[in-house]
């Protein structure tokens, strides 16, 4: 289960009467602002960026969700939708635009070769095999190859459920 | 002009060329790479345009193949070099055809054959600190997963 | 006080040096994952060093341990805009190892098919080139909309809207779906008018052409040299399309024009490509109107191809350019070694040549109509 950030303040308001009813609306209040806008980064890399920009465009919209912001610089986005084949080169590039990215960050891994290397798997030598195996945590994955924008719409739609299941940390 | 008395001008001219039979492709020996490829682009021939440079792994020796194109004269033309696998140095076209240029960089990358005279000739699709050429028929690696038949 | 002469002394005695600055991987404007390593003087570009590999995704070792058919969805995505000719290019190919005949009307849906996605792929250049000069949102949804139009007449024939696999070894998976002739129809009269106001909202606008016109002129000796090919080249003045010059299929049947630009420079690029979508437009009406009964959906869509010993090469106009399929046989099931002829591979080779003295923002322009898919660049 994700962890949701902590509102400063929080352990003198818990000691208030009332303040845990408080202080789970205004977490409420966060994690459905959060949801609502996350921002994507333009990380398209091979045949599954055109569907994330078919998905952009006015047909299936992305906008309405609140994710339309399709920002280049890792340090103003919130999602990395990872949209394509990784290979050793881009990996190390990826690692670090990763580390770039500020809290809270997710990662959705879009397509079958962001998911485990898809049908590069066998006989390449160039492949990352996956997100996970760069180390990269992934929250959603969306399978298909290329995945409908209908599936990436349904794959955003679930990182936001996710996003609001998110519990405060326990001592 | 047809493809047959092309290749019968380039008998004519350089002595030990062959045709091959089945793709109808000139086989030139090494050394007279160069001197066949400017008698195809200068004057007459005109070949303009070097279409193809590619390198075949055929276990003892690696078989280059260059395809000509001539837009004027609407024909092409295949040239193949054999390169002894000990011995993989042939001189670069790139002065030739600027085309080359990025094809034999391909080839050094992929197959390890030495181009001579070539302006920038490093690696260009796999990362500069590899000294494996992959597209060998010996190439293994540790996560070179091969599929199940 | 400053007047220009003290304003001139003044900036003369300035040192000034040239520093690095890196463009990509991940970069909104160079169409997928290419970096580029500018030596830059200010504003202007002294030197451009393109470092590739970044989607080198080894298609070519993968071939050699892959079935003829199974290879083809490999060579989807290779240019993943242009599926469709990228289908047909490998499996010209292998038909002319294997020696096979393709029924007419496989090669008129072939042509049907070819031509469409050739109005698609260039839907989206364009839409992208305006993207990248500023035009932000307008033309690359106009060119969306009308694209979507076009993958629903695909989603329709052969189930995906991006890599197809449609284009298979004695013909094509599957004949049309009933009824698709007349939505073709319906479609090349939908697309007319909105190709019109795509060409009204961009080709004569002020601000387009200060962008376009004059920037990243490539001559034409320089074109042929570097091996460039497609609208790239006809942009620069060479009237040279492989479906006139060596036609393949049935081109040699239809009546359309092959539109040729004088200059060389981005708009001419540009508008070789909006002229090439209403010819690819004229060729559809003229397929789909003379479309023959017989056998279009490939027998044996599962048998194992084993071609005799031997090797061919052939190439076929894509909308990048022309793709090339260089293959040898063994004679066993598998081939022995694959080479993809790239279109864009050569087209990029010329960017570091002409961009010398262009400006940052010219050079966006310049990716931008040079219109490349990393892809098949790095295979």
């Amino acid at each position: 289960m994700a962890m949701i950030e902590k509102i400063p303040g929080s352990d003198l308001i818990v000691k208030l009467p009332g303040g845990e009813v408080l202080l789970t609306t205004a977490e409420r209040v966060l994690k459905w602002s959060k949801s609502s806008s996350l921002w994507p980064m333009t990380f398209g890399l091979a045949c599954c960026a055109i569907e994330m920009m078919a998905t952009g465009a006015s047909r299936f919209d992305i906008d309405r969700f609140g994710a339309g912001v399709f920002r280049a610089s890792p340090r103003q986005c919130d999602v990395m939708i990872v949209a394509g084949t990784i290979t050793i080169k881009m990996g190390e590039c990826m690692k670090r635009l990763y580390a770039q990215m500020a809290q809270p960050k997710y990662v959705i891994a879009m397509g079958n070769c962001a998911i485990s290397g898809g049908i590069f798997y066998y006989d390449t030598y160039s492949v990352v095999k996956g997100t996970e195996a760069l180390g990269i945590p992934v929250d959603v994955y969306i399978p298909g190859c290329p995945p409908r924008p209908e599936n990436l719409l349904l794959g955003l739609m679930s990182l936001q459920e996710k996003i609001k299941a998110e519990r405060r940390a326990t001592k | 002009m047809q493809p047959s008395e092309i290749l019968d001008l380039i008998k004519a001219k350089f002595a030990d060329v062959s045709v091959e039979e089945q793709t109808k492709a000139l086989v030139v020996p090494r050394e007279k790479l160069l001197g066949v490829a400017e008698f195809l682009k200068g004057g007459e021939l005109a070949f303009d345009r070097l279409d193809c440079l590619t390198a075949v792994d055929r276990g003892d020796k690696i078989e280059l193949v260059y395809i000509f194109l001539s837009m004027t004269k609407r024909c092409s033309i295949w040239l193949k070099v054999f390169l002894p696998m000990d011995n993989l140095k042939i001189e670069s076209l790139s002065s030739l055809w600027r085309s080359a240029d990025w094809f034999e960089r391909e080839v050094y990358d992929l197959f390890g054959v030495q181009f001579l005279n070539h302006p920038d000739l490093r690696r260009i699709l796999n990362p500069d600190s590899w000294t494996v050429h992959p597209l060998r028929k010996d190439f293994t690696s540790p996560d070179f997963i091969k599929k199940p038949q | 006080m400053i007047t220009d002469e003290t304003a001139v002394a003044d900036a003369k005695s300035f040192e000034t040096e040239e520093f690095f600055v890196n463009m990509g991987p991940q970069h909104p404007s160079t169409h997928g994952v290419l970096y580029l390593e500018l030596k830059m003087d200010g504003e202007v570009v002294v030197e451009c060093r393109m470092h590739l590999g970044y989607l080198h995704r080894s298609i070519e070792k993968i071939a050699e341990n892959r079935t003829y058919t199974q290879f083809i969805p490999f060579t989807d995505r290779l240019d993943y805009l242009a599926s469709m000719n990228n289908n047909l290019a490998y499996v010209l190919t292998v038909e002319k190892l294997l020696g096979t005949e393709v029924p007419e009307r496989a090669q008129y849906i072939r042509v049907i098919m070819a031509e469409l996605n050739r109005v698609a792929s260039h839907l989206i250049a364009i839409g992208t080139f305006a993207q990248d000069l500023g035009a932000f949102g307008t033309p690359l949804l106009y060119c969306f909309r009308e694209r979507e139009r076009i993958v629903d007449i695909f989603d329709e024939v052969c189930g995906n809207r991006l890599t197809y696999n449609y284009i298979r070894v004695g013909g094509v998976q599957d004949d049309l779906t009933p009824g698709m002739d007349r939505k073709i129809k319906d479609l090349i009269q939908y697309l007319r008018p909105k190709i019109e106001d795509l060409d009204a909202l961009l080709t004569r606008n002020a601000i387009f052409l200060a962008r376009t016109r004059g920037i990243g002129i490539l001559p034409k000796e320089m074109a042929v040299n570097y091996g460039v090919t497609g609208p790239n080249l006809r942009g620069s003045g060479v009237r040279w399309d492989l479906r006139k010059d060596e036609p393949y299929l049935v081109y040699d049947k239809f009546q359309f024009d092959i539109p040729a630009a004088r200059n060389g420079d981005a708009w001419d690029r540009y508008r070789v490509r909006m002229e090439e979508m209403r010819q690819s437009l004229r060729i559809v009406e003229q397929a789909i109107e003379g479309l023959p009964e017989g056998q279009a959906a490939v027998k044996g869509k599962r048998a194992v191809l084993k071609p005799p010993a031997g090797e061919a090469y052939v190439r076929t106009e894509n909308p990048r350019g022309e793709l090339g399929f260089y293959i040898v046989s063994d004679g066993t099931t598998m081939p022995y070694r694959t080479k993809i002829r790239a279109p864009s591979f050569s087209n990029l080779a010329v960017i570091p040549e002409i961009a010398k003295g262009l400006k940052i923002a010219d050079l966006v322009c310049v990716l931008g109509s040079f219109d490349m898919v990393m892809g098949e660049v790095d295979r």
